[in-house]
């Protein structure tokens, strides 16, 4: 390394030296949080590999012997109502986060982009409902579903989570971001109907705001407790929420079903850390649209 | 163009969310305000027909609900649960989304991810994964630390534990992105200046940051006072949180155990209720002290 070199990187050093205690407070900070956020995954991996007589007897550190005799006996376990519970799981946030964007997109592009007479005051019920609490729809909403016979159906799960209010509200920020009027313009002109403008047009431009806004949904009814509980009583239409709930009911005094519980609760974070990781761009999209303004 | 022609276009985009609003928002509303005015009256020995009726009680069910001990030790453990969840969530949030901003932390990207990550996992597995960690025979925590977590005073603090593993990321995100928003140059402005970091982040940074904190502030305020997933979770691995812990909890009982639909309707008008006052008088104080320089 030549004299000048030196000089030039000591120079550098003594800068970034001086910003030194900043800089490992904060990293230290962060790491202390990362450490305390993986923890209890990392945690339920390594109890998900022993093996029952491992569980209680080896450091609750080292990993077992057990993953896939739990995975097996997980899945045997009452003629495989958990493969049962991960399907109902994956139609209930997928469905329903499906045709949340879908309703999401469409009546925030119309919020954006049509004057119409009643306007504002759709656009404040719809927002209005993010204050509504879950709790005081829960029990009349099953009230109305068991009076027409649908309460403990696939329906009673899904339908009540497709209007999203907040996702409106990122849908039509979003379309007034992204849809040029002058565009919409054009296509009249061209002759282009109100649908095809707005399946043609809108939709696509939308698409990675859609994509967020999805994603949000697909994360919030898989992990939604409340309505399924309240909702369904047969245990073959449960979510792996409810599903999981009901296993730790019946094993939290046999610790023979801590395997299980263990095991089923490590697989049913996998496809949602999965999803999550390789997502992972589009989560800062559009998060905080309702809060920078 | 003629604006008539496109008339009802907007309507019809705007069907589906109308009718999902009115189906599962306006008329369970609707309903539940309903009930709450209402209850059975058995007239006689209760049996034949017309022996029970529904009859309207006015504001009877409230007047119970504001009068329940019951529910009133409920709300007192939400308040000290929800406090605590409120202050270290969020301050955590706060600080985390500080440090990931300043431009020399190391392995910002690793610790952003990872402290995202329990926001993938659902309230009932988060509270499975703790509440076993909390338990002595498998505990790793507890070959350390000799606590009971579960225990009578402690499991509050072991709940609100639980609150924040899986909220803090989705804060501090929010608080992040809206910090990653704001202009480069206002800091360096304050660094010309002669700022240091600690001062821009708490003169420039927290300042500008105001309406993403009051904004995560009302969602965890409606979030904690519906506390229901964690306490129902932990409740079958230790006799320390009763079937009533949290007003939600007393709800669900009241509606599908014991059977009271009209108690329950009542008590959710009030929970609801409370959200409201509680979310409109924090942003009317934030307004009306916070901001008032700005």
């Amino acid at each position: 390394m030549n004299p000048a070199t030196t000089a030039t990187v000591s120079h550098r050093r003594t800068r970034v030296g001086a910003g030194r205690p900043v800089g490992a407070v904060p990293t230290a900070l962060l790491l202390i949080g990362a450490l305390y956020c993986l923890f209890p995954v990392l945690w339920v991996l390594i109890a998900a590999t022993k093996s029952p007589a491992e569980l209680f007897t080896t450091s609750t550190l080292a990993f077992g012997t057990g993953l896939l005799d739990n995975i097996a006996e997980l899945f045997a376990y009452r003629d495989g109502v958990f493969w049962l519970w991960a399907g109902n799981t994956l139609l209930y946030a997928g469905g329903g986060a499906l045709l949340s964007t879908a309703v999401s997109a469409i009546s925030g592009y119309t919020l954006a982009k049509y004057r119409f007479p009643g306007r504002d005051v759709i656009f404040s019920l719809l927002i209005g409902g993010v204050l509504v609490p879950a709790v005081v729809l829960a029990i009349p909403q099953y009230l109305l579903f068991s009076r027409i016979g649908l309460a403990d159906s696939y329906w009673a799960v899904l339908l009540p989570q497709v209007l999203h209010p907040y996702s409106i509200y990122l849908a039509r920020v979003y379309a007034g971001a992204a849809i040029p009027d002058s565009l919409l313009e054009a296509g009249r002109i061209d002759g282009a109907g109100e649908w095809r403008l707005m399946s043609r047009v809108a939709m696509p431009l939308m698409v990675p705001g859609m994509v967020t806004i999805f994603l949000f949904q697909f994360v919030a009814i898989w992990n939604n407790f409340l309505l399924p509980f309240i909702m369904l009583g047969d245990d073959g239409k449960f979510p792996l929420t409810v599903g999981l709930y009901t296993l730790l009911v019946s094993g939290a005094n046999q610790p023979a079903l801590y395997n299980l519980i263990l095991t089923g609760a490590f697989l049913s974070l996998v496809p949602l850390i999965a999803l999550f990781l390789t997502m992972q761009r589009y989560w800062k999209t559009d998060l905080s649209s309702g809060a920078v303004k | 163009m003629r604006p008539s022609q496109r008339g009802a276009w907007p309507y019809l985009f705007l069907t589906p969310a109308i009718v999902l609003f009115t189906l599962f928002l306006a008329v369970p509303i609707g309903y539940t305000v309903y009930l709450a005015l209402r209850r059975t009256k058995v007239s006689g020995l209760g049996l034949g027909r017309g022996a029970r009726r529904e009859v309207y009680v006015g504001f009877d069910n409230f007047a119970a609900a504001l009068a329940d001990a019951e529910l009133w030790s409920g709300w007192l453990r939400v308040l000290g649960y929800g406090s605590l969840v409120l202050v270290v969530m969020l301050g955590l949030a706060l600080l985390f989304a500080l440090m990931l901003d300043s431009a020399r932390v190391r392995l910002a990207r690793f610790s952003r991810i990872a402290i995202f990550l329990p926001y993938a996992v659902p309230g009932v597995a988060a509270t499975l994964l703790w509440g076993f960690l909390y338990l002595p025979s498998l505990s790793p925590i507890r070959d350390v630390l000799d606590v009971d977590f579960l225990g009578a005073t402690t499991v509050t603090y072991s709940m609100a534990n639980v609150a924040v593993w899986g909220g803090v990321g989705f804060n501090m995100l929010v608080l992040y992105t809206t910090l990653r928003a704001i202009p480069r140059d206002l800091y360096e402005a304050a660094r010309l200046d002669g700022a240091s970091e600690l001062q821009i982040a708490v003169r420039v940074k927290i300042p500008l940051l105001g309406p993403a904190i009051v904004l995560t502030t009302v969602f965890s305020i409606i979030a904690t006072i519906q506390v229901f997933t964690e306490p129902t979770t932990l409740r079958p691995l230790t006799n320390t949180i009763s079937s009533t812990w949290s007003p939600l909890m007393k709800v669900y009982r009241d509606a599908f155990v014991t059977g009271d639909l009209y108690s329950a309707a009542a008590t959710s008008i009030v929970i609801a209720a409370i959200s409201l006052v509680l979310s409109f008088g924090f942003l009317r104080v934030v307004r009306n002290h916070a901001f008032r320089e700005g």
